[in-house]
């Protein structure tokens, strides 16, 4: 089953990553090999089973109480940040 | 020679003052200083910082504090997010990013007075077996500078075998502290998940991740992991179960002992790796243990199951880098979907990209029900296979890896001939358990690794086992040439 170049450009697109036309047709084989690779799952037979999302059973959310447990860091955090101003992180003009 | 003693008779010679922590210390930075440029096993170094802290725990002992790890030099993998210090990932994406906290790996260790020297190389985001895909270049195996250490923990392992610490800390999330153990002739283990806290640890695949330590012995390793191991309150995946002595259940007898043979580790397992575990199990033998055979059918689905999974929470974990709060940005964004796009198109290498991609796509309308929802129902399968095999033996053994170290260059083109260097060591993961790699020979002068599984919580009886083997050969004692 393999992908077309519109699968990889629909899939970079949900995945916000660019992907220059040098690379697409690379990028086009490795995902249609990893996709052939992991179809072995699909020819499978499974019965009814659940599903695992975690690898240990009987695991639930731990929830803590309501309270204020952090102080403001909000300086040092953004340190890292590309672009700040006010206390907000600069970008690109959204809404024309 | 100092680098060579293990972390309990490096902690002799400091409580006798035979040796301070600073001059401990200047001495790994000498050899890393002489060593590292032909490995490449560092992407961070933190000299300064090393000796400040190390001369902190001089002080500490001289006000009387005792303490396994106190004043003992480590590495770790730039994945644990280190406070005031720079945290790559191996990624462009992280390459100015200074962690504004320790992960509460980095705050257990250095409470416990340990030493940083700096932080290790290894494939970006985690994502590789090989450590060739790091924006920094790859790691050469100290064994053969022309062959990879493996990945993703390259650099730790390097580091590790190359003796330019007393020991290092990695992650496993398919094999990524196992598989370079394995190939650089060192100790490495992976606890269960949920044993060490990931709170502070870049997130790759938030169901599989778990951090552990690479060091030259199982009993080296015991004392490391009792020091990480335990609850935390900040990692919500983290469980609340007490840590055993780990060290106190080293020498435990072994007589008794039921160590299955995974029946599907040995198809079509090359005859000179085959070997080298026969032997291993002729000492367990000796040492008073039962082998049994025991097959785990569904576990040959385990790596396109892993190669579904993973990438799915990958390309949910990765979402956060957007050129927006922190990490890499592109130049002159046009708008905020190119602000978007780039900076992650050229923030991110092309493994991750591909990762990522094929996340996106399993998670994708039309394909969540054929692919991830079909793995997480596979994923249980293997968990029952394991459980079921659980009843009739303590402990799973097998080979860690099909060969030993391939040739940097060798594999990088094609990602699914890469992805099957996990094929025994994927199944841990998928099931949660614990696991450790440890020498048991050379093949072309190579190391090969051998692997204990354990059931959920057995980190003592592994290091148990592993600790009783690696007294009766020294596998784990041999050092690469040129770096004895």
């Amino acid at each position: 089953m393999s992908l077309t170049r519109q699968d990889v450009e629909k899939i970079a697109h949900l995945a916000r990553l660019s992907i220059t036309e040098q690379e697409m047709p690379v990028y086009v084989t490795s995902l249609s090999s990893i996709v052939d690779f992991v179809d072995e799952l699909s020819r499978a037979r499974i019965g009814d089973v659940e599903p695992m999302a975690h690898p240990l059973d009987g695991q639930h959310q731990r929830l803590r109480a309501d309270v204020v447990s952090e102080t403001d860091h909000h300086e040092k955090y953004q340190a890292n940040a590309p672009a700040v101003q006010a206390g907000l992180y600069v970008v690109p003009r959204v809404i024309e | 020679m100092l680098h060579t003693l293990s972390i309990g008779e490096l902690g002799r010679s400091l409580s006798s003052g035979e040796i301070s922590s600073v001059e401990l210390t200047r001495l790994f930075l000498a050899r890393i200083e002489r060593l590292n440029p032909a490995l490449n096993a560092l992407i961070t170094l933190t000299a300064e910082q090393a000796l400040l802290a190390a001369a902190a725990a001089d002080r500490r002992r001289a006000a009387g504090e005792k303490g396994p790890l106190l004043g003992i030099p480590l590495i770790h993998k730039d994945i644990f997010c280190t406070d005031g210090v720079r945290t790559s990932c191996g990624s462009r994406m992280l390459d100015n990013f200074v962690a504004p906290y320790d992960a509460t790996v980095v705050a257990r260790l250095k409470a416990a007075g340990t030493v940083m020297l700096g932080k290790a190389n290894m494939d970006e985001f985690a994502m590789g077996s090989s450590n060739e895909t790091s924006f920094y270049g790859p790691v050469k195996n100290p064994w053969d500078t022309s062959k990879v250490p493996g990945g993703s923990s390259g650099g730790s392992a390097a580091a590790a075998a190359a003796r330019l610490a007393a020991f290092t800390t990695g992650t496993d999330t398919g094999g990524s502290i196992r598989q370079p153990a394995a190939l650089t002739g060192v100790t490495g283990v992976k606890p269960t998940y949920g044993r060490v806290s990931r709170y502070g640890m870049i997130a790759f695949a938030s169901s599989l991740d778990q951090a552990g330590v690479f060091a030259r012995s199982a009993a080296d390793a015991a004392i490391v992991l009792q020091a990480m191991a335990g609850f935390d309150p900040r990692d919500s995946t983290s469980i609340d179960t007490p840590v055993p002595d780990y060290p106190a259940a080293l020498q435990e007898p072994l007589k008794g002992l039921k160590i299955g043979l995974l029946r599907e580790f040995f198809d079509g397992l090359e005859a000179r790796n085959a070997s080298l575990i026969h032997d291993a199990l002729k000492i367990y033998r000796g040492l008073g243990a039962e082998t049994v055979e025991v097959s785990l059918p569904h576990l040959p689905l385990s790596v396109p199951t892993y190669y579904v999974v993973a990438p799915a929470e990958c390309s949910s974990n990765l979402s956060r880098f957007d050129g927006v709060r922190f990490g890499y940005r592109c130049e002159n964004p046009t708008d905020l979907l190119d602000l978007y796009k780039r900076s992650r198109g050229e923030g991110f290498g092309a493994e991750v990209k591909r990762r990522i991609m094929t996340g996106t796509y399993v998670l994708s309308a039309g394909y969540f029900d054929a692919y991830y929802l079909k793995a997480q129902k596979v994923r249980r399968l293997i968990t029952d296979d394991f459980r079921a095999a659980f009843e009739q033996v303590d402990l799973l053994i097998g080979p860690t890896t099909p060969t030993p170290a391939f040739a940097i260059g060798a594999k990088i083109d094609d990602p699914v001939t890469m992805y099957l260097n996990d094929i025994y060591t994927i199944g841990a993961n998928l099931a949660g358990l614990p696991g450790v790699s440890l020498p048991c020979g050379f093949v072309e002068e190579l190391p090969m690794g051998l692997q204990l599984i354990g059931p959920h919580f057995s980190e003592a009886k592994l290091l148990n086992a592993a600790h009783l083997f690696q007294q009766a050969t020294d596998w784990h004692s041999r050092s690469p040439r040129g770096y004895e």
